[in-house]
Formats: C-alpha cells, sequence, structure tokens
C-alpha cells in the first residue's frame, strides 16, 4: 500500500469518523450524568432534516446548523422531561424518540418540499464546503509531511475541526472544571450530589442539553456537510454504533476519539475490499468488516479487553428520599 | 365536541371513498413512497397516465410499513378493486400466501414472480439497460475504468451491475469494472453517506464514471459523482436533472407502461410472466437537454446499434438472476 492510497484511506476514515465521534460525545455527557440516550440516532436525524431544510430556505448554512441544533435540543428536552422530571424509563423514552425522528422528518419533508421524503439539492453557501488549510498548496511539493498536511489534515469542513476540538474541551469540562466533577458525581452517586446542596435535576438537564447540542452537529454535519441534503433514515444507525464506541471508550473523552476513529477505519476499510485483497493476499468478506465494531464492543463487554464500567446510577430516575 | 365531529365526518368519507373504489384498479406503492423520484414515482405516472386518458379512478396507497403489505392487498381485495397492481418485489411473499383467497381478482405484481392462476408477474431486463449504460459509461471513461455502487446486495441488484459490466466490456474489453454494494441490510437503500465514501473510493482506484443502483444511497452516490469531477449515472426513472451536465444518463426502468398497460387491461389482464426488454420499450436510457453535450452522436449511434441487436436477438445479454453467475464481473 503506497502512501497516497493510505492517506486516501485515512481521509475516508476521518469523514467517517466525525459523526461518530460526535454521537459519541453526546453519549458520554448524557450517560456520564446518569441518563442513558438511545435517543442519539433519532436526534441526528432530525438535526440532519432540520439543518438541510433550513439551509436551503435560507441558503445559508449556519442558519442551517442552528437550527439542526434546535430540532435536536428539543428532542433532548423531550427526552429530559421524560426521564428526569417524571422519571420515565430512559431506554422507552430513547426508542420513542428515534421512531419519533424517522417518522416526523420524512413527513415533514414530503409536506414541506414535496420529494418522497427528501430536502433539495444544497449547493454554494447552503453547505459547508472544504476548506483548505494555509500553506496545504504550497506544502504539498515536500516529501511526506507534504501530502500528510494535504490529503489528510486539510481540505474537510469546519465541522470536523470543531468535532476535533471538542474532545480536548470535553476531557477539560469533565475532569478539571468544578461543573465537570458535579455531572460525573451525579452518574456515580446522586444522592451525594443532592446531600451538598447541589441540584440533580438541574446537572442533568445540562447534561442532556449538552448532549442535544453536540448530537445536532453530528446531524448537520451528516446533511450539509457530508451530503448535500436530507434524505429520509439518513443517519443509518450511526446513532447506535456511536453508543457501541462509548461502551469501547469505556465512558472516557480521548477514547471516544480512538474508538471512533478505529470504527471509522474499520468502515473506511470495509468500501476497499480491494486494497485488503492486495495488502493480506486473499479476500475477507465485507460483511465481516462491518459487523467487526460490535464484535469488538462485545469483546470488550465480555471483559476480555479491560473492564467496561458504566457510570453506577445510569439509568435510574433520581427519586428524593421521601 | 367540535372535534369529534370532524372525526366522524373524516371516517365517513373515507368510508364513502372505499366504496367508490368498487371495480375500480388499485394500486399499492411500496415503501419509498409515491413521490420518490424513481421506481414508485414512476409507477404513479403510468395509473395517472391512465385515469387522464380514460377519466377513469383508480384508488391507492402508500404503504409506511411491512406488515401492511398483506393487509393491503387484502383490503383492496375485498373491496373489489381489479386489477391490483403492486410495485416492489417485496410484495412477492405476502401474495403469494393470498392470491388463492381472491381467486376472482386479478393481481398484477412489477419485479418479481409469483406463480398463481390469477396473477401477471411483470419482470424487467434490467440487464439490456444496463448493458446500454454501460456501453455509454466506457465510451465515455477516460481513464478506462468504471464503476458500480449497488444498494442491497441482492440478486437483483447483482443483475444490474452484470449487465453494466458487460456492457462497459463489449466497448473496451480491456475495461476496469469495480462493483461495491452498500450493505446486506435495507438500511442499504438509504445510506447517502455511505454511497458518497464508496463512489470516492472507487474515483481513488482510477473510476471516472458510476453508475448508481442503489435507491437514496444513490443520492450520495450522484452527489459525489458531481463534486468530485465524475460522470454518474442514474437509474429507474430520469435523474439526469439532478445534476445537469455531471450525469451522463440513466437507466430507465419503464414502470409507469407496465402499470398503465395493467389498467388499460383491466380485470382481463392476462395471468402469467410478461418481461420488459428494449424491444418492448421497457428499459433503455435517458436523453434530455441536461446530457446532450455529454453523449456524442456517435456514442449515441452506437448504442441505437445495440439495442436493436438486442431487440432482433443477435445480442443477449447475461441475466444474473438466471444462474447466479456473471461472466463480465466477479462479485
Amino acid at each position: 500500500m503506497d502512501l497516497l492510497t493510505l492517506l486516501q484511506l485515512l481521509d475516508s476514515t476521518v469523514r467517517l469518523a466525525t459523526p461518530l465521534l460526535l454521537a459519541c460525545l453526546a453519549g458520554l455527557f448524557s450517560e456520564r450524568a446518569g441518563i442513558f440516550d438511545i435517543g442519539l440516532e433519532g436526534k441526528m436525524l432530525a438535526a440532519a432534516f432540520l439543518s438541510a431544510a433550513i439551509a436551503y430556505t435560507t441558503g445559508n448554512v449556519w442558519l442551517g446548523l442552528l437550527a439542526g441544533i434546535g430540532a435536536s435540543l428539543l428532542l433532548s428536552a423531550i427526552h429530559g422531561v421524560a426521564s428526569i422530571t417524571f422519571r420515565g424509563n430512559q431506554l422507552i423514552s430513547g426508542v420513542a424518540i428515534n421512531f419519533l425522528a424517522a417518522g416526523l422528518t420524512v413527513v415533514i419533508a414530503q409536506s414541506w418540499f414535496g420529494q418522497g421524503g427528501r430536502t433539495p439539492q444544497l449547493a454554494g453557501a447552503a453547505r459547508f464546503n472544504p476548506i483548505t488549510l494555509p500553506f496545504a498548496d504550497s506544502l504539498r511539493e515536500v516529501p511526506v509531511i507534504g501530502p500528510i498536511y494535504y490529503e489528510l489534515i486539510s481540505g474537510h469542513t469546519i465541522l470536523v475541526y470543531v468535532a476535533l476540538l471538542i474532545v480536548p474541551l470535553s476531557w477539560w469540562v469533565l475532569y478539571s472544571t468544578r461543573f465537570g466533577l458535579r455531572l460525573r458525581a451525579v452518574g456515580e452517586n446522586p444522592a451525594a450530589v443532592d446531600t451538598a446542596g447541589v441540584s440533580v435535576v438541574g446537572l442533568r438537564f445540562a447534561a442532556v442539553m449538552i448532549c442535544g447540542v453536540l448530537c445536532g452537529l453530528a446531524g448537520a454535519y451528516l446533511a450539509t456537510a457530508l451530503q448535500a441534503g436530507f434524505t429520509k433514515d439518513m443517519s443509518a444507525g450511526r446513532g447506535y454504533i456511536a453508543l457501541a464506541a462509548l461502551i469501547f471508550a469505556k465512558w472516557k473523552p480521548w477514547p471516544c476519539l480512538w474508538a471512533t476513529m478505529l470504527f471509522g477505519f474499520l468502515q473506511a476499510l470495509a468500501l476497499r475490499p480491494d486494497l485488503i485483497e492486495r495488502t493480506l493476499g486473499f479476500n475477507v468478506q465485507t460483511q465481516l468488516l462491518d459487523a467487526l465494531p460490535y464484535i469488538l464492543t462485545v469483546v470488550i463487554l465480555a471483559g476480555f479487553v479491560g473492564k467496561a464500567i458504566p457510570p453506577r446510577a445510569g439509568g435510574e430516575p433520581y427519586v428524593k428520599e421521601r | 365536541m367540535t372535534l369529534f365531529t370532524k372525526f366522524l365526518g373524516a371516517t365517513a368519507a373515507l368510508a364513502l371513498s372505499a366504496g367508490a373504489a368498487l371495480a375500480d384498479p388499485a394500486i399499492i406503492f411500496d415503501l419509498g413512497g409515491k413521490f420518490d423520484k424513481s421506481f414508485n414515482e414512476s409507477a404513479f405516472n403510468g395509473a395517472n397516465r391512465w385515469a387522464e386518458e380514460t377519466g377513469g379512478k383508480f384508488a391507492e396507497v402508500e404503504l409506511q410499513s411491512d406488515a401492511q403489505r398483506e393487509q393491503a392487498l387484502r383490503r383492496f381485495a375485498e373491496s373489489g378493486a381489479n386489477p391490483i397492481v403492486m410495485a416492489g418485489f417485496s410484495f412477492a411473499t405476502p401474495l403469494g400466501d393470498i392470491a388463492a383467497d381472491y381467486p376472482d381478482t386479478k393481481f398484477v405484481i412489477i419485479d418479481a414472480v409469483v406463480d398463481a392462476p390469477n396473477v401477471k408477474s411483470v419482470v424487467f431486463n434490467e440487464e439490456q439497460g444496463s448493458y446500454l449504460v454501460g456501453m455509454l459509461a466506457a465510451m465515455a471513461s477516460k481513464t478506462g475504468t468504471v464503476s458500480f455502487v449497488g444498494g442491497m446486495d441482492i440478486p437483483l441488484i447483482r443483475k444490474f451491475a452484470c449487465g453494466y459490466a458487460e456492457g462497459a466490456k463489449a466497448v473496451n474489453p480491456d475495461i476496469n469494472v469495480i462493483a461495491n454494494m452498500t450493505g446486506t441490510t435495507p438500511a442499504a437503500w438509504n445510506d447517502p453517506v455511505k454511497g458518497t465514501e464508496l463512489t470516492l473510493a472507487q474515483k481513488s482506484q482510477g473510476s471516472d464514471v458510476v453508475f448508481q443502483a442503489a435507491g437514496g444511497t444513490g443520492v450520495g452516490v450522484l452527489q459525489a459523482a458531481a463534486d468530485n469531477e465524475m460522470l454518474g449515472i442514474g437509474v429507474d426513472a430520469n435523474q439526469n436533472y439532478m445534476h445537469p451536465g455531471q450525469i451522463l444518463t440513466s437507466m430507465l426502468k419503464r414502470v409507469d407502461i407496465a402499470v398503465y398497460d395493467a389498467f388499460i387491461a383491466g380485470d382481463a389482464v392476462e395471468p402469467g410472466v410478461a418481461s420488459l426488454g428494449v424491444a418492448e420499450d421497457g428499459v433503455g436510457y435517458a436523453m434530455d437537454e441536461n446530457n446532450k453535450d455529454l453523449v456524442t452522436a456517435e456514442m449515441q449511434a452506437k448504442v441505437e446499434e445495440a439495442k436493436a441487436s438486442m431487440a432482433d436477438g443477435s445480442i443477449t445479454v447475461h441475466d444474473y438472476m438466471s444462474d447466479e453467475s456473471c461472466p463480465a464481473l466477479t462479485f
């Protein structure tokens, strides 16, 4: 495998991993605060739809992005009200959100645009275009570093760089701020946080809302950066893969990055059966590569590679002692 | 109270419209919905053409889930609709189950074969249409590599890929044809992101013309082709308008003709299997103002020649579904 092919493969990895990374970090905040969220998929889908719809009607992708985040926040709020305020079952609320988003996006898209549940194609300023980083063109001829910088690091849309910056930011927020300490505590032992006089409900809502913003970014990335418009069910299970990545990453920010990059790499590799055959000398079924992220997650869950310990209070609504 | 009355009114209106459907033809659209700009919309256009030309009325329903297939069939059959046309291979199993219960009703299924005395099965020779666009792809390609992106990996989609490869190799025996499938589950029809990445992966292997038979995933394929100086090829309906000047052509599958013919025949539909190929104008390639600069007169002449040879039988294109193998391509 030559350098250029490898770089193309890694380039594809970055594009495929970015929505997973954003969704994975979204799940991280929510689950670290003790709110399980299998509604990542639905929130991404809703954000993908509304970001594309608003970007198309206004011609401005930034307004689209805001609208996408808004849609995702709305669903987050529903999840919050159902599972925090009314102490409902978090899994059921998440499933409901997935169904709601899958159905509503298509119905609304059909009534607005009449194109069979799609939004019209976005063009120009209505979508995020790749940005060429400074010096990328002049450095291109430099051996090794040049192609790496030009092919791999430069030429992504701004949301990719934002997603990568959110990783250290999440790490800093969760591990170096008072808010982060309390957020983690509320996922482990909410009673202790309550005793200290800090609002459990407030913290959990804050976490769920952060989750909404990140899912909104992920959805908008799908519809306005990777694609030029919304098509029905376009998230195609990425919310669930992100959850698997979150378990794989043992609920920690930096491992989230590595896990989603690994999953993205496996997906990118599955797209190049010719490369695998050339490198290994035999043909590997692409279905096996598609299934690998899940197999790895099961291996981790079974305790073969370290232990994945979820936040202790995860999934349980907090009831103050009566 | 007023809301309640409204509901009552709506129910009454529904009941009335169901009554009016008596002995009219009916059509059931598949999950893509009737405005999918592709397969289902083509079926809808055929039904509409019949309604406009004859002034008749037809009953229709758009399915929302797989579970509704049998229910929709039974409801139409019991309301007396005849014939009942269904668009999509997924109806094969439910139709096989219920056809015997309604011996006086004629059913027409498109894209699948159901063996029953009151069922007409309409299948298309997609391999012939794919062959034609494969020829165009090979003639338009400058790199000597063309590619194919399929949706779900099922024999029907392999049939497209196989015909395409055969057509490309008929023009240029040394051409390299890359074929990828998006996945093995129905989600593969709706993953434009993966479609884009597959197209980019094919581009890095040298492909400069890509043919998609992948439903919603195909939107991502055509987008990637347009964004990266490749030529795309649409499928089922004429998709040339999606990226004018960047879509070489579209492989047409005239579902509308199949529906129109069935509606015209009414309850006198002939049971059995009908296959629509190039000779019947059931499949073909699309030419319009969006791609007239991409396809030269010379290219078109060559394709027309092949079309004539297919119609008179001097060229036969291998059908993947006949023996589950493809001489021109390995999967």
